[in-house]
């Protein structure tokens, strides 16, 4: 099957995410865990932009970049430069951004997505080094503000800037893309997607291979799919009303889902770049043979690997890669001896499943347990441990515990902060699986009780059948098996 | 006590009586000042040297009183690089040197006057109102360190750091008579000091003898990890004070005479030369031929780095800040007030040679006639140990003489700028007068060779006594 592309949508994307895993920022040894912390307290004279204060680059943040263009495959550059982007703006302390311009660390890397028709090559065109500017927080609403307050914790953060070709041809691919991406980047350890302001995508968007629209200021990965369909639709009714699609910047406005005009190629911002004095080229191609010895194993290996070595189907083994800290726990969970196979689906489905609809995000494994935090509300966290979902896996592997009764303890464990294992709110909830003796009595019960329904059952009323076995469950608290209790009366009446 | 006094006559002073009273002394000077050197007196300075005398005399410039141009961050004194846009901006951290000299026990006397952001060559475009020149008060000390130089002159400090993008220490120093160093690119941290033009400038020592800048150097020179330009040369700057230049080789660069240069400074300098030939040097005429373009490669160069480095005094973070309807407004009447005409004119000229389709030509051919300036120094140096020059065409001249002229007034760096476009060393030295104004000569040589230009400086004023003359009317 190949792909017609009817609508000839070609998307580029511009992606800025923070290093928010090193521990201090680009130019200065001010920390990067400002996240709960009162504005300007992770600050000093370097990235406030004080005069006379100079930017010193964090050697990490040159690593961190190589490992990220190692994963991309793409080409390093064989030193590092800087140029200043010079704007006015409030939350730019210095007056410029300290970014790279022609020569970007990466270049000519890329990413191979699941595309419309099977695999499909995303091509990175390059990935350069640039320093974060502060964050502006509006007094009321941004259009009724009576002020704004600058809030420089984040100024000086890293900032990876990747432009991909134009080269995804649907938001479902561009989606896919940004999904990757970001796990390949939480692969790395260098990127945290749940922090705020981590990721922010704008994206280069046409019709019928016609002009480009840039559209700025997607917050969020999920933004970009409705952002880009908007924006196809948008366009794709500018021709039919016979007219063209300008080159134009638009705005994403999250809220209403639609994209606003900011800007014509007229105005487009002059940045005078040049070189940035202050900073020294470094040479870094010696580096790169040891970095490259510290990659991980990325995605698409360890979903190759998860197939060969647990015998897992694609599916599980795509899922259970899709993130770093869940494959792990799945490999923690496996390495107790259980069946993987069981394992995959009891962790893939059903874990993953109900951490999705709860709206909760894999934020921490430690080797022990696997922790998960609220999407928008992040005082809403948990945990379960590892040796939690072994205890539960054999449970079930071992016919103790029915899978309707795995779910609901799944679902305990997720829900109440209390540490119990699995065994403890299976005998709280007497969710074991009935004896057989128990059955066979209550069996026998049912039927003694039950003299119309038999006699119905036995005269052809098939519908009896299912009451009688539902007094069957009920008697045993749902601990029975249904088909075994159903074998049971059949047995019974008809011999 | 004497009122010029070399760094030795103050440790001298200070073991005789105490570092209280010898700072005590300098802050009575300086009452008493009719130049205008400094923008700030310090008020901690007897505090200061009071804790040194409690504490023993420890370090190299115990209790030794020094001058602070007023582009370089000392905590708790305003750093205002001359301008108004800096009010009531005071620094919370020291820069890089200042860390130095008060770890070697010197007492900050107070921040000196200067051009604005360091932009000119005569001290007349601070906000503070120009410094006179010590040898004739009509007349300016140069600049931009302007005001180093003149209390150095002045006997209002024994010494001074100024900085030098294009000339700024060694103008003045030629102007007011006493001796200035700009070091080699990298030897000096920048880190603290208010930035004109990032790739040229060095913090340089400003003093009244050879001895004393080699002091200054062994304090403030040396690696600064939190300067990525910082280089670690390990020179021992007061080893090389050997009063000794046979053998020493000599280029003299004949485009450093060029028209317009007095006949007074022409003959000083190869009077100058030919001192260096009698106590043993031998010299020889070398070209440049460059070097007439370097002029406009420091100003393109200068001008584009400024129009960045200035962009964050925009009245959002501190220093002054005019009202306006909204964001936009109140930085763009900030910077019209708050900046000064030369500053202004500075900023427009390199925000004009940076712009897209004016930016290669001019911004990279400035570059391009930078490298080229830079091989006539290596091709030059290849063959001698030092050039000797013209520090400044011109004596001194009259204050108002040249500001509404800024065109002549950039003409006058034209022997200093080559000079940092390289990043080479340079000194000045006094070697003349004309008129009763002092007269510099210039010697420059190789990257990191700072040694060889303070040999040749220290053995020529071991052999003359221009530096023993004081200015007649301050005296």
């Amino acid at each position: 099957m190949v792909y017609e592309n009817p609508d000839g949508v070609r998307i580029g994307l511009e992606i800025h995410i923070q290093l928010n895993k090193l521990k201090t920022k680009m130019f200065c040894g001010c920390s990067t865990d400002y996240h709960n912390a009162a504005p300007n307290t992770h600050t000093c004279p370097v990235c406030l932009g004080l005069p006379g204060a100079l930017p010193v680059l964090n050697k990490k943040v040159v690593e961190a970049a190589i490992k990220v263009g190692l994963a991309l495959e793409g080409e390093i550059a064989e030193e590092t430069q800087f140029h200043r982007k010079n704007y006015f703006y409030p939350d730019l302390p210095k007056g410029y951004q300290i970014t790279q311009y022609d020569f970007p660390i990466v270049s000519n890397g890329k990413i191979v997505i699941e595309g419309e028709d099977g695999e499909h090559t995303v091509g990175i065109t390059r990935a350069h080094m640039e320093e974060d500017p502060g964050k502006l927080v509006h007094i009321g609403s941004i259009e009724k503000s009576k002020g704004v307050l600058i809030d420089y914790n984040r100024s000086g953060v890293t900032l990876i800037e990747t432009v991909t070709e134009p080269d995804m041809r649907s938001p479902k691919e561009a989606r896919r893309f940004l999904d990757k991406f970001r796990n390949i980047l939480e692969y790395l350890d260098v990127f945290d997607g749940n922090l705020e302001g981590a990721m922010r995508v704008d994206a280069n968007v046409s019709v019928h291979w016609g002009t480009r629209v840039e559209v700025k200021n997607i917050s969020s990965h999920k933004g970009v799919e409705r952002a880009l369909l908007y924006e196809i639709m948008r366009q794709k009714n500018v021709i039919r009303r016979g007219g063209k699609v300008s080159q134009e910047t638009r705005h994403f406005d999250e809220g209403r889902g639609v994209t606003l005009s900011m800007r014509t190629k007229e105005e487009a911002e002059d940045y005078r770049y040049f070189r940035e004095p202050d900073l020294m080229p470094m040479r870094i191609t010696d580096w790169i043979p040891a970095i490259k010895e510290t990659l991980p194993e990325l995605p698409d290996a360890k979903r190759a690997r998860f197939i060969e070595q647990y015998g897992i189907t694609d599916m599980h083994a795509k899922s259970l890669t899709s993130k770093i800290m869940l494959a792990d726990f799945y490999e923690g969970v496996c390495a107790k001896g259980v069946d993987p196979k069981i394992a995959a689906t009891w962790t893939a489905d059903v874990f993953l499943g109900e951490l999705n609809y709860r709206d909760l995000a894999i934020s921490s494994y430690d080797g022990e347990k696997i922790g998960f935090i609220h999407a928008k509300d992040p005082r809403i966290k948990n945990s379960i441990k590892v040796s939690d979902m072994v205890e539960l896996v054999n449970l079930f592997a071992e016919g103790k515990i029915s899978d309707r009764a795995a779910v609901e303890v799944i679902r305990t464990m997720l829900d109440t902060a209390e540490e119990k294992t699995p065994f403890q709110i299976i005998e709280e909830k007497g969710l074991f699986k009935a004896e057989d003796d128990l059955v066979t009595k209550a069996v026998a019960e049912t039927i003694a009780e039950n003299e119309a329904a038999v006699q119905d059952y036995l005269g052809g009323t098939e519908k009896s059948l299912n009451f009688l076995v539902g007094q069957v469950m009920k008697k045993t608290k749902g601990t029975a098996d249904a088909k075994t209790a159903r074998d049971l009366i059949i047995k019974e009446l008809k011999g | 006590m004497a009122k010029w006094m070399s760094v030795a006559q103050v440790k001298e002073k200070i073991e005789e009586n105490s570092a209280e009273e010898v700072t005590a002394q300098y802050l009575e000077v300086i009452g008493k000042s009719k130049i205008n050197g400094y923008i700030t007196v310090s008020e901690k300075a007897l505090e200061q040297a009071k804790k040194i005398d409690a504490e023993g005399h420890n370090g190299p410039l115990a209790g030794v009183p020094i001058a602070i141009k007023d582009n370089i961050s000392v905590v708790g004194l305003p750093n205002s690089c001359g301008s108004k846009i800096l009010e009531g901006y005071i620094p919370p951290f020291n820069a890089h040197v200042i860390e130095k000299l008060l770890a070697a026990g010197a007492v900050i006397l107070g921040k000196t006057n200067m051009d604005e952001f360091a932009m000119g060559s005569s001290t007349e475009t601070s906000y503070f109102g120009p410094t006179a020149n010590p040898w004739d008060r009509e007349r300016v000390p140069g600049g931009s360190s302007g005001g180093s130089a003149a209390v150095v002159a002045a006997g209002e400090a024994p010494f001074a750091l100024g900085s030098d993008t294009g000339g700024s220490v060694r103008c003045p120093a030629a102007f007011c008579g006493v001796v200035g160093l700009k070091p080699t690119y990298g030897s000096v941290s920048r880190y603290g000091v208010v930035a004109y033009a990032n790739s040229l400038e060095q913090v340089g020592p400003l003093a009244n003898n050879v001895t004393d800048i080699a002091v200054l150097m062994d304090v403030i020179a040396g690696y600064d990890h939190k300067d990525s330009t910082s280089i670690d040369s390990k020179i021992e700057y007061q080893k090389a004070l050997v009063e000794d230049v046979k053998g020493l080789k000599i280029g003299v660069p004949k485009e450093f005479f060029g028209e317009g240069i007095h006949p007074d400074v022409e003959k000083a300098v190869w009077n100058a030369i030919h001192k260096c030939e009698d106590l043993g040097a031998s010299w020889e005429e070398v070209s440049m031929p460059h070097i007439k373009y370097a002029l406009a490669s420091y100003y393109i160069i200068a001008m584009s780095e400024a129009s960045s480095n200035l962009a964050r005094f925009d009245g959002t973070r501190y220093g002054y800040r005019a009202s306006g309807e909204n964001w936009h407004a109140m930085v763009s009447k900030t910077r019209a007030e708050g900046f000064g005409t030369e500053v202004k004119r500075r900023i427009l000229l390199g925000t004009y040679a940076l712009s897209a389709g004016y930016h290669d030509k001019y911004y990279l051919k400035a570059l391009k006639v930078r490298t080229l300036v830079k091989q006539d120094f290596d091709r030059a140096l290849s063959k001698v140990d030092v050039l000797m020059a013209p520090t400044m065409p011109n004596p001194a001249f009259k204050i108002g003489e040249k500001i509404e002229d800024p065109l002549t007034l950039y003409l006058s760096d034209v022997n200093t700028c080559p000079i940092n476009l390289a990043g080479v060393p340079s000194l000045s030295v006094p070697c003349g007068f004309t008129d009763g104004l002092p007269i510099g000569l210039q010697i420059m040589g190789k990257p990191f060779d700072e040694p060889a230009v303070l040999r040749a400086a220290y053995t020529f004023e071991q052999n003359t006594d221009y530096h023993t003359k004081r200015p007649s009317e301050v005296a």
